[in-house]
């Protein structure tokens, strides 16, 4: 096929058909995005817990829906296991001194067996929009973007009020400066664990929003979260330092970060678009990240590196 | 006010790295006390200090202080009793929050911390003020990230986070030691002026001599782990600088000597 006959088969009304799609996606994985940044950004730990959270968070509203109970109170359930997914993690790191990138390997790996038993042994489990009344649902594509940005907006409010707490501060004088911390009398070892806790929970809730959209849960949803929501975070930070500047405050963190999480997934609705191999998506979302996360690195090499040194010669 | 009765601590106990850090320290400071703590490498100031902060808990021995029993309380549960200062000026400060955060969080020192707001109006107020009387301009930047200021700066703000909430001891480990020496001066006389206004009990470790000799009301050598000089009062006031520096390597060559009858023993 010739590049021009490429261009001709793409079909941009059909790519305009699949952005809401996309926004109301990236929104759920906007919402898991703030519940990263609680522990990548504030508390300074790449937690891998989330992978195994984020379905865990699905599995259980899944099956608590199918088993009678709203979907609001299951989402609730979800945010609670997710706690305590976290919780795990966090008395694995600070009360048996596993490294936290480790403890969180490990409760993603246990995960995976509870997450099965959760759903009865069986690798997915579908919950009908026809038959269940949902929170929001990829049938009703606005329904669920207005669904999703009132839960992101909430989200960030209470954000920003408790990280403005004395407790919240605590959480972030933790990872900002942990032997300051302790000089200061705050119990490090018990915000982290209260971090960890509370970034899993958020987790397990945009799990549980991704498996009502979609329909059903999947052993395997979760694959890959951790890079999504870095991915999110990152993201955010680049355009809302690009847009806002100096004028980039708490708030404006946040919401880039939920934003950040609209973007990459219409980044990968156009990619999609483009008829790449959708096997190869994690590849190029692993590039994307790997490129964000230098973006700092490189913009400070710019300024001041041994390369440019050659380069001028002595 | 501060009691240490023979404290022990060894590091890496059993290997071939094994120091004995602290060997049997005692030192009682009565309230007010403002102690200048000098000594070679390794002789154990930083670690005596780290024994009281809690850092890490001792071998052997008691820690008191203010009539309370602190030897098996773990580090944060200390932080109500103690203010301290680190050597590096990065230490003291989370650089990623503002200026009036660092010293909310400071002002909570060994509080419990829930749900109430990080930082009131009514605090904001009073920051504004005790900034002021630094004289650094810093009560303009209050909502600064104190990542944003200098080395001497950070250090200035960390001293006034030790003491905004009064401790009933003053830890300052070599605090100026990273300073230039123009802003070494001007910190160091911050110190005393805030050890003065709060009549705090001050233990302050320092390499220089003149400074050990200048502030406080006592000083002490350390040499091997415990303490080999102690004078206060006027005869504190009378030491010179020379006399210090004789005792010192004379003091440290009856050390290595009674290494080498050790050694030939």
């Amino acid at each position: 096929m010739s590049i021009a006959a490429y261009f001709a088969s793409l079909n941009l009304l059909k790519l305009v058909k699949n952005l809401p799609g996309g926004v109301s996606q990236g929104i759920i994985w906007g919402i898991m995005a703030l519940g990263i940044y609680i522990t990548f950004r504030l508390l300074d730990v790449a937690d891998l817990t989330v992978d195994g959270s984020f379905t865990t968070g699905g599995a259980v509203t899944v099956m608590l829906i199918l088993g009678g109970w709203p979907a609001w109170a299951a989402l609730l359930a979800a945010l609670c296991a997710g706690l305590l997914a976290g919780m795990v993690t966090g008395l694995l790191h600070t009360k048996l001194g596993i490294p936290a990138i480790l403890a969180g390997i490990l409760t993603q790996f246990s995960l995976y067996s509870i997450n099965l038993r959760i759903m009865g042994m069986s690798a997915n489990k579908a919950v009908s929009v026809d038959k269940y009344h949902l929170l929001l649902s990829s049938r009703h594509i606005p329904a669920a973007i207005l669904t999703g940005a009132l839960i992101a907006l909430a989200l960030i409010s209470l954000f920003y009020w408790y990280f403005g707490t004395e407790q919240g501060s605590a959480l972030r004088a933790t990872g900002n400066n942990p032997a300051m911390s302790r000089a200061l009398g705050i119990n490090i070892d018990n915000m982290k664990v209260l971090g960890l806790s509370l970034s899993n929970g958020i987790v397990a809730l945009s799990g549980g929003l991704l498996a009502q959209y979609q329909g059903f849960a999947d052993i395997n949803m979760g694959r890959g979260a951790i890079v999504i929501g870095l991915a999110a975070v990152i993201i955010g930070e680049v355009i809302g330092h690009a847009i806002l500047g100096k004028r980039m405050n708490f708030y404006g963190t946040l919401t880039f970060t939920a934003i950040g999480g609209v973007i990459y997934y219409l980044v990968i609705v156009v990619v999609l678009w483009l008829r790449l191999n959708s096997n190869d998506l994690k590849l190029f979302t692993a590039v994307v990240v790997a490129l964000f996360l230098a973006v700092p690195y490189l913009r400070a090499q710019k300024t001041s590196s041994f390369a440019k040194l050659r380069r001028k010669g002595g | 006010m501060l009691d240490l009765q023979s404290i022990s601590k060894t590091f890496n106990p059993g290997t071939i790295n094994e120091k004995k850090a602290l060997n049997g320290l005692s030192l009682h400071l009565d309230p007010g006390d403002f102690v200048t703590v000098i000594g070679g490498n390794g002789a154990g100031k930083s670690t005596m200090l780290n024994a009281i902060a809690g850092v890490w808990p001792v071998d052997e021995g008691r820690i008191v202080l203010d009539g309370k029993d602190i030897t098996a309380l773990p580090e944060h549960k200390r932080a109500s009793l103690i203010g301290r200062v680190f050597q590096d000026p990065m230490m003291g400060t989370a650089p990623n929050m503002q200026l009036e955060e660092n010293l909310a969080l400071a002002l909570r020192r060994g509080e419990k911390r829930g749900l109430r707001w990080g930082v009131t109006r009514d605090e904001r107020g009073s920051y504004h003020e005790v900034l002021k009387t630094l004289g650094l301009g810093l009560e303009d930047r209050m909502t600064a990230k104190v990542g944003l200021l200098s080395g001497g700066q950070r250090q200035a703000v960390t001293l006034l986070m030790a003491s905004l909430r009064k401790p009933k001891l003053l830890l300052l480990d070599e605090h100026t030691a990273a300073l230039d020496p123009a802003t070494a001066a001007k910190v160091l006389e911050l110190s005393d002026k805030i050890v003065a206004e709060n009549k705090l009990t001050t233990l302050m470790i320092t390499h220089n001599m003149t400074d050990a000799i200048a502030h406080g009301n006592r000083l002490i050598m350390m040499n091997e782990g415990h303490i080999i000089l102690d004078v206060r009062g006027e005869e504190k006031q009378h030491l010179t600088k020379q006399e210090l520096v004789e005792k010192f390597a004379h003091l440290s060559v009856t050390a290595l000597d009674s290494d080498q009858v050790l050694l030939s023993k």
